[in-house]
């Protein structure tokens, strides 16, 4: 089986391998919103894990968030004074902020941030047998392991979005206002008119769909470390690496997704 | 009271158990021994069900634990206690907040009772100094004892013990020997342990079997091991190079 040489065969097996790992993907989803259902809900495990997600996380929200809103302000300041629009400054900025890149670059912030170090705890708790020891004693590795990141990642990827969307608007609010010296009330005006609620809806199913997805394919990721054959520190850091990659490129992907389907 | 059947586990290429057999009495202390990387990890984890076995069968008293789900294994777990080869510790906690770990999430004691179980199971393996130090802080040999501690708070019926006294200084591991014993005269605790000390684990066990490619290639009691003539036992226990 490992000395295959024909293309089709290597093309064969590859794919065999995608489907399986995603069918074990798939798996782990449905075995851990199955032992949600059942209590206890575990609260503090929740709670813990919010602050381990979320806390550690609101600085680099906060930072990144106002310099996207400051660099997008300059930009399509430049390009708005073209058309002489610049009063609309403040609407493409909050819309841009709330439907796209609040979401977006949040989950990516975060995935960056926490997502690693979740798959790395979970993927070091494999290795050195702790999910075995929780399991042995009776408890549930996905109830008292997973379970609390999903429902902290839920929780927690709106409310940092939302800091992320104000950090912007004020950072952007600071170039056009202070820098450019556009009227703060035109600023806010084109702001408060343009945005609907089908826009916070679109930021908030966006941001609550990462929270599932990134903290879903974290903890798979460091769950199933070491299968394939890579163990200890190296098994970990590929765990890592894996599930940062998987999270951005399917953030974006998902992205699109709901874009489309909410805007059309 | 527990018996493994014809068990078979492969890894890959790798055919770790290729038809293990044997039979632990309820009350009686079983060793089993073996070279390095023979499989015997292996072998235990089968015992609760942390592995799946290709082909074969653990019974558990006359139960199949392959096909036990759901709340009756979690009945079996519960009469099972487990002492993993590195410890398992979770590091995120404190020594004693891994000790209290099983009583807080399994039973419902009070605060002040499980206060009293884990500073006396501490204090029983000497360890009432450290109990704040996290696992990265302590010894190889502390977290062994560790682990022994936070499994003998839930008073198993059935201990399963990888290695518990390797790495201990003699000291240590002649009162682990002891409380092992003690237990199965007071409580009728089954232990199955897996050890590398020999002959010291002669001393304390009834039964011993020896695991060899895959097989138990003999087994009985301590002192028909000892004077066995199988020429794999004897260059074993002699330390001879194949
Ligand atoms: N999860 C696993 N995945 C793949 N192979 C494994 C796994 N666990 C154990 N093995 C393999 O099974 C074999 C037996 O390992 P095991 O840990 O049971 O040895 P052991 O007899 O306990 O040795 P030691 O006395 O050194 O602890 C080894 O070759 C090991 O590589
Ligand atoms: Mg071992």
């Amino acid at each position: 089986m490992d000395n295959c040489t024909n293309p089709l065969q290597i093309t064969g097996r590859n794919t065999i391998a995608v489907i399986r790992e995603m069918g074990r993907m798939g798996c782990f989803l449905v075995t851990s919103l199955f032992f949600l259902l059942s209590p206890p809900l575990l609260l503090k495990r929740i709670i813990k894990q919010m602050h381990f997600i979320g806390v550690k996380t609101i600085l680099v929200i906060v930072l990144t968030g106002s310099f996207t809103g400051m660099v997008l302000s300059l930009q399509s300041y430049h390009v708005l004074i073209l058309f002489g629009a610049e009063a609309k400054l403040g609407s493409i900025l909050a819309l841009s902020l709330i439907r796209e890149i609040g979401p977006v670059i949040t989950a990516l912030m975060i995935v960056g941030r926490a997502g690693s170090a979740l798959t790395a705890e979970i993927g070091i708790m494999r290795m050195s047998e702790q999910v075995d020891a929780l399991d042995a004693m009776g408890l549930n590795p996905y109830k008292y392991l997973i379970n609390p990141n999903l429902i902290a990642g839920i929780l927690v990827f709106p409310v940092l979005t939302a800091f992320f969307i104000v950090a912007g608007i004020w950072g952007g609010y600071l170039v056009a206002v202070k820098l450019t010296g556009l009227s703060s009330g035109l600023f806010y005006g084109a702001m408060a008119e343009s945005i609907l609620m089908l826009d916070l809806k679109l930021g908030l199913y966006k941001s609550v769909s990462f929270g599932l997805l990134v903290t879903w394919i974290c903890c798979y990721k460091g769950f199933y470390a070491g299968v394939g054959g890579n163990f200890g520190a190296e098994g970990v850091s590929r765990a890592t690496t894996d599930a940062v990659v998987l999270c951005s490129v399917l953030v974006l992907v998902l992205d699109y997704y709901i874009t489309s389907v909410m805007l059309f | 009271m527990i018996q493994i059947i014809d068990l078979h586990k492969k890894f890959g290429e790798n055919h770790v158990l290729r038809g293990v057999s044997l039979t632990v009495n309820r009350g009686e202390s079983f060793a089993l021994i073996g070279a390095s990387g023979k499989g015997k990890s292996v072998l235990l984890k089968h015992l609760i069900g942390l592995m799946k076995p290709d082909k074969g069968q653990v019974l558990v008293d006359g139960e199949d634990i392959g096909q036990m789900r759901g709340r009756k294994l979690k009945a079996l777990k519960d009469r099972f206690g487990i002492v993993f080869q590195f410890g398992a510790l979770f590091d995120s906690l404190t020594v004693y907040e891994n000790v209290a770990f099983p009583l807080q999430e399994k039973t419902k004691h009070s605060a002040a009772e499980i206060d009293k179980i884990v500073r006396r199971e501490l204090a029983n393996v000497d360890l009432e100094e450290a109990a704040d130090n996290y696992p990265a802080q302590i010894s190889g040999g502390m977290r062994k004892r560790v682990a022994v501690a936070r499994c003998m708070v839930m008073n198993p019926e059935v201990i399963l013990f990888d290695e518990p006294t390797t790495g201990l200084d003699p000291v240590i591991s002649n009162s682990i020997y002891h409380m092992i014993q003690n237990l199965r005269n007071t409580d009728n605790l089954t232990s199955f342990i897996i050890s590398h000390d020999i002959p010291g684990i002669f001393k304390v066990v009834d039964r011993v079997a020896m695991l060899h490619e895959g097989k138990i290639v003999a087994s009985g009691t301590a002192e028909e091991i000892q004077n066995s003539d199988n020429p794999v036992v004897r260059k074993f226990l002699m330390g001879e190079i194949e």
